[in-house]
């Protein structure tokens, strides 16, 4: 047959999709919405890398930290940069000041001048912010006027929230705080950041993981309708085309629909892409012009879902005789075999298996054997669950009506059910496999931090010019807190510069100390010298001495305050305690009374806060008024634990991906349910005519999904444990299965077939109604 | 009102889809062991008739005597129930489940009654038998000729020894042999268990097996026998 | 009917006796009006002068005379002949129940009434002949279904014009 004779029939066939009334447009205008709702999905997956490549170009073009701590001398093109950036409600305010040294002094990107001292530009973000009720509190913070716009090549993202503000004074403060001085804001190289192989191998499985179903989805897609298309190639064979022209007609019927779905599919994307810049996920916002597809996996996704369109009419059609007078299904299927089908998952083990213990020795994975391994075990499920299907279902019999009903259902058309759970399966056996990778690596990407939130949640530096007393005195009264805890830290050494053994001081009240060691009794005055602290040698030397200096300076950095501190006779002893921040200090506990007045510029001023949960503001309270006291202060918050930003992203993003996808999949197997019920409307009506209970029929609704859908998920599991297990001996982490994550995922599979059935009951009960026996 | 001795009777009953009034009237009644023909042009309303009979549709108003019990005012399980023990159906197509074989279409009403698969199929098969298709019993409804499945589905209908046999246009869709040899089939069987068959058709030859017959003509009823 | 050519076709089979014709037509033929032997008799002498038949014997005995009749090759084409020329179809163009509808409209009275009571009588014909089909042979179930067809005829057209007697109202008595 010639390639003529192929793009005719397919062409006939584009021509019938269209012009099929208004059933024909239903149902193209569905396969185009599911292909296109998966080719959207497909071209957003693509887009990512480059959008993430993007952010962090930008990024890398606004650099303003330098690897070197020597400082460059001032020049006629150098710049001072000091970074007053905040946090408001948990969103990062990334604030700079600017104070150009010379006339050819760099500019960020984004700025068409320096800012003048007391003014600022900021992000369309920030501004909106800064303008509604919402940010008041902000408003306090960054007291600077608003006299212009960082254009959107200074940004990494439109919700970004950031600002430029002009100022003057800024060499004094070089070294002492977050001030640079810069000749340039393009960083060093913009690195490729190495990612860490083991992330390297999530980011791949979490791709193959969502892709996988969306492929099986179009592949659903293209046969929405299949029986109504059935009825039409039969009239196609009366009329004198024959067999193989009948199956080309159907796949260019399935064809229209794909490119239909391209279509759809662009548009859906480029809608999802203004979209995309309007919100912001996981603190991350992208402009819509950084979502572009890499062109070469566009252009292979406007090939291979047409493609694939064809090859699956042509696949489905194997088996079926197109007779003039209607369809035949070849009486009785072939048997499916397992043995191929076996293969599949087998050959992926293979692939995975030679990788196994790489992960802890830091190797590289080879990302193709990966990827393909993955796939082939995922795709394996797809082959063997039309297997499992019928082995099953051909051995259930007993049971009530409806159970009968279902299972002789499926056992006339097992392919038919295993092919609508099948994207079901394979998300939940990826999500499964995902599931116990994140839980299994989860320990090495979350740090204990060790801090007590119970004791204090935010920690503000005080700059020595502002007497630690007023300004725990100040912190205190601000809303929402509801106690501080002030001390000073610095440290002692046994010579006035140079010293070899050196030793912390803390100077508070004895309630302060308290925080820090456990002290029998304590009154102003008392020094203590605290024991068994860790990592703590010196101390006990130090008490021996006589007189010890506090704030020693050395010889190759800038002076220290450099203050003799005679230590008492009545040195006392104490144990020590964690902080606040987990920290064990040793060292010497000094009471306000014992300590020089002259020494108290050695010391660093620190006031621990606790705040009132009740109160979300008092965060921003805080930030507000250490602001006012220093712009270059840097409050910490405290929280138990912390996790690697970008593992977290990742995660998040499986979860998100896996509720579109199975979203995608429940609206295709509700299309096909509704279906095939309005196909049977005189039945259903002739089963309530002789007293079938509706719920007979109901549950025998559920039952046709919920066998496939229990058997899918089952092998889902399996496979999916075994993937994980495979994966986490990859990255050399103890196996250990995640029930919860299996639970959940499948408990989000059976949602979603719940949602079908309770979906597809109301029109169950309407078509049950006797207007169906109405003889036409 | 209601003639006496009569199991199922309806008199004066209204149903009206939207604008068109199906049964503007209409009366019926039937004793044990008769078969009553129900004739009209299409459209007249006899379908209808026969499913508020039947009591698949409520009428509007009217009522609807079965043995004694006025079906109206009866919920829609007990109607139910009333189909599945004390009725029968046949329709003229679309009635078999196509994917479960014909003994279990068969036994299908009895199952439903609560009796175990093995009885019900057991006497299904009997059924079958006296419907001279007892060989297509592990044949699927899509694997026998429509002459074959109307037996069947006349077998299933008599299968739980229904008082009342509804059939609506049981040999619509068979061509003259196929259709009396149905409705020889289906009034013996009637006639063997002294079943009332409201026999709904157009075709008078079908009409000619029926006892006596009752006209439908938009939406009332006239009862030949008890006219003359 | 023509009773000649049913009797020559009688004999086609083998030479017969006259009574032995009388009784083959009555069962295959006479459900409802058994044949005079007269008739038998008259019949034959015609078709002896004609020379579609032959007298084949005679056996003597009491009573009528026994002649044997054989059919001749003219009565075997004659026989041919009768078979291949179609009948003329009855026209139906004038019947008395059309009068009859035609009659109660333009006098105001009740036509359906009339027709639905010409169909119970129909039917009760039919049932009647239903019945003997179901008892009898397939003789008998073809004779009847000849019967069958024509009485449904009548009663299609009773339906048609009960569907269209508004309009057949306005017809008659403009």
């Amino acid at each position: 047959m010639t390639a003529r004779q192929w793009s005719r029939d397919l062409a006939m066939g584009t021509k019938f999709a269209f012009t099929g009334g208004r059933e024909g447009w239903i149902r193209v205008l569905l396969t185009g919405v599911g292909v296109g709702l998966g080719v959207a999905l497909l071209l957003l997956t693509t887009a990512i890398p480059s959008a993430m490549q993007a952010r962090s170009d930008r990024e890398y073009s606004r650099t303003d930290l330098r690897m070197s701590s020597e400082v460059i001398p001032k020049a006629d093109n150098t710049v001072l940069v000091g970074n007053v950036g905040s946090d408001f409600r948990g969103q990062d305010v990334r604030g700079r000041e600017l104070e150009p040294e010379g006339l050819r002094a760099p500019l960020p990107p984004g700025l068409s001048e320096f800012p003048a001292p007391g003014e600022m530009f900021v992000s369309p973000a920030l501004r909106k912010l800064l303008d509604s009720p919402d940010g008041k509190l902000l408003r306090e913070r960054i007291p600077y006027r608003d006299t212009g716009t960082i254009g959107s090549i200074g940004l990494i993202g439109p919700a970004e929230l950031a600002f430029y503000a002009g100022t003057d004074g800024l060499a004094a403060r070089i070294g002492d705080s977050p001030v640079n001085r810069l000749d340039t804001f393009q960083g060093v190289d913009a690195p490729s950041e190495e990612m860490d192989p083991v992330l390297l191998l999530l980011v791949l499985v979490v791709f193959v993981v969502l892709l996988m179903p969306v492929g099986v989805f179009i592949a659903a897609a293209v046969r929405f309708g299949g029986e109504r298309r059935d009825r039409r190639l039969a009239a196609l064979r009366l009329v004198g085309a024959d067999g193989r022209m009948t199956r080309r007609i159907a796949a260019g019927e399935a064809l229209a629909g794909a490119l239909l779905g391209l279509l759809f599919g662009t548009v859906f994307f480029l809608l999802g892409r203004q979209i995309a810049g309007t919100v912001e996920l996981f603190g991350i916002s992208v402009f819509p012009s950084y979502l572009d597809p890499t062109p070469a996996l566009a252009a292979l996704i406007a090939l291979a879902v047409p493609a694939a369109a064809v090859a699956v009419t042509l696949f489905a059609l194997r088996g079926v005789v197109i007779e003039p007078l209607g369809v035949v299904r070849t009486a009785r299927p072939a048997r499916r075999r397992l043995w191929w089908r076996l293969l599949l998952p087998l050959g992926g083990l293979a692939l995975l298996a030679p990788m196994i213990g790489k992960g802890s020795e830091n190797g590289d994975f080879n990302a193709y054997m990966v990827t393909g391994g993955v796939v082939l075990l995922l795709v394996g499920v797809t082959a063997l669950l039309p297997w499992v299907v019928e082995a099953v279902v051909a051995r259930l019999n007993s049971g009530p009506v409806s159970w009968q009903l279902a299972v002789r259902r499926l056992q006339l058309s097992s392919g038919t059910a295993a092919r609508m759970v099948n994207g079901i399966a394979v998300a939940v056996a990826g999500a499964i496999a995902m599931q116990m990778l994140f839980a299994g690596v989860e320990s090495d990407y979350t740090r204990a931090t060790g801090q007590d939130v119970s004791r204090a949640q935010m920690e503000v530096t005080v700059p020595a010019r502002i007497p630690l007393a007023k300004a725990a005195e100040e912190l205190g009264a601000t809303p929402g807190v509801r106690g501080t805890t002030a001390i000073s830290s610095g440290t002692l050494g046994e010579r006035r510069t140079d010293p070899e053994r050196t030793a912390t001081v803390t100077v508070g009240d004895c309630d302060a100390l308290r925080e820090v060691a456990r002290l029998s009794s304590c009154r102003d005055g008392d020094v203590f010298a605290v024991r068994h602290a860790e990592y703590d040698t010196d101390t006990a030397r130090l008490a021996k001495a006589r007189t010890l200096y506090l704030d020693p300076g050395y010889s190759d950095s800038e002076k220290g305050a450099e203050v003799a501190w005679t230590v008492p006779r009545d040195l006392r002893k104490a144990d020590t305690r964690e902080d606040p921040t987990g920290w064990e200090r040793g060292g010497f506990l000094i009471t306000p009374g014992a300590l020089p007045a002259k020494a108290a510029p050695a010391v660093t001023g620190l006031v621990y806060l606790r705040l009132d949960p009740s109160a979300p503001d008092a965060r921003e309270h805080v930030l507000n008024i250490a602001a006012r006291m220093d712009p270059y202060t840097q409050p910490m918050f405290y929280a138990a634990s912390e996790q690697s930003g970008r593992f977290t992203s990742i995660r998040t993003g499986l979860f998100v991906g896996a509720a579109c996808v199975l979203a995608l999949i429940g609206a295709s197997l509700l299309v096909s349910q509704l279906e095939q019920l309005r196909e049977r409307r005189k039945l259903l009506s002739a089963l309530v005519a002789f007293g079938t209970r509706r719920r007979t029929l109901s549950l025998s609704v559920l039952w046709q999904t919920a066998i496939p859908v229990a058997l899918g998920l089952l092998l889902a599991s399996a496979v999916g444990l075994t993937l994980g297990a495979v994966l986490l001996k990859m990255t050399g982490t103890s196996v250990a299965v995640d029930w919860p994550g299996v639970l959940s995922m499948a408990g989000i599979g059976a949602a979603v077939v719940l949602a079908v059935t309770a979906l597809s009951v109301p029109p169950l009960l309407r078509l049950m109604r006797p207007d169906g026996l109405r003889t036409e | 009102m209601t003639p006496a001795g009569s199991l199922l009777a309806a008199h004066d009953l209204h149903k009206a889809y939207g604008p068109t009034h199906a049964l503007d009237g209409a009366g019926f009644s039937i004793h044990p062991g008769e078969i009553v023909a129900v004739m009209g042009p299409s459209g007249s309303g006899k379908s209808t008739l026969l499913h508020c009979l039947a009591g698949i549709v409520t009428p509007d108003s009217g009522s609807i005597t079965y043995n004694g019990l006025e079906m109206a005012t009866m919920n829609d399980s007990r109607r139910s129930a009333l189909r599945r023990s004390e009725f029968g159906f046949v329709f003229q197509f679309g009635q078999l489940v196509p994917e479960l074989t014909c003994v279990e279409n068969v036994a299908l009403p009895l199952r439903l009654n609560g009796t175990s698969r093995k009885e019900a199929e057991r006497t299904a098969l009997t059924w079958m038998e006296r419907l001279e298709v007892d060989d297509l019993a592990a044949k699927r409804p899509g694997e026998v000729s429509g002459g074959q499945g109307q037996r069947v589905a006349v077998a299933r209908s008599l299968v739980t020894g229904p008082r009342v046999l509804f059939a609506d246009e049981p040999t619509g869709a068979l061509d003259s042999l196929n259709g009396e040899r149905v409705m020889e089939l289906l009034t013996d069987a009637a006639r063997s268990t002294n079943a009332a068959v409201v026999l709904v058709t157009h075709e008078t030859r079908v009409a000619a097996y029926s006892d006596r017959e009752v006209v439908v003509r938009d939406g009332r009823s006239r009862d030949m026998e008890r006219v003359v | 009917m023509s009773i000649g050519h049913t009797l020559l076709g009688l004999l086609e089979s083998g030479p017969r006796h006259g009574y032995d014709l009388k009784r083959a037509f009555d069962a295959k033929f006479g459900h409802d009006r058994p044949l005079h032997y007269g008739q038998v008799y008259s019949t034959m002498s015609r078709l002896l002068k004609n020379g579609l038949v032959e007298v084949d014997g005679i056996e003597a005995g009491d009573g009528p005379e026994r002649k044997r009749y054989a059919i001749t090759e003219a009565g075997v084409t004659d026989v041919q002949q009768w078979l291949a020329t179609p009948e003329k179809p009855e026209p139906y163009l004038q019947s008395t129940l059309y009068t009859k509808v035609v009659l109660a409209l333009l006098t105001h009275r009740d036509a359906s009434g009339i027709l639905d009571t010409q169909r119970s009588e129909h039917l009760r014909m039919m049932r009647i002949l239903t019945d003997r089909k179901r008892k009898g042979d397939l003789a008998d179930q073809l004779i009847c279904d000849h019967a069958l067809f024509h009485l449904e005829a009548d009663l299609r057209w009773l339906e048609l014009t009960a569907a269209r007697l508004g309009k057949l109202a306005e017809a008659v008595t403009r």
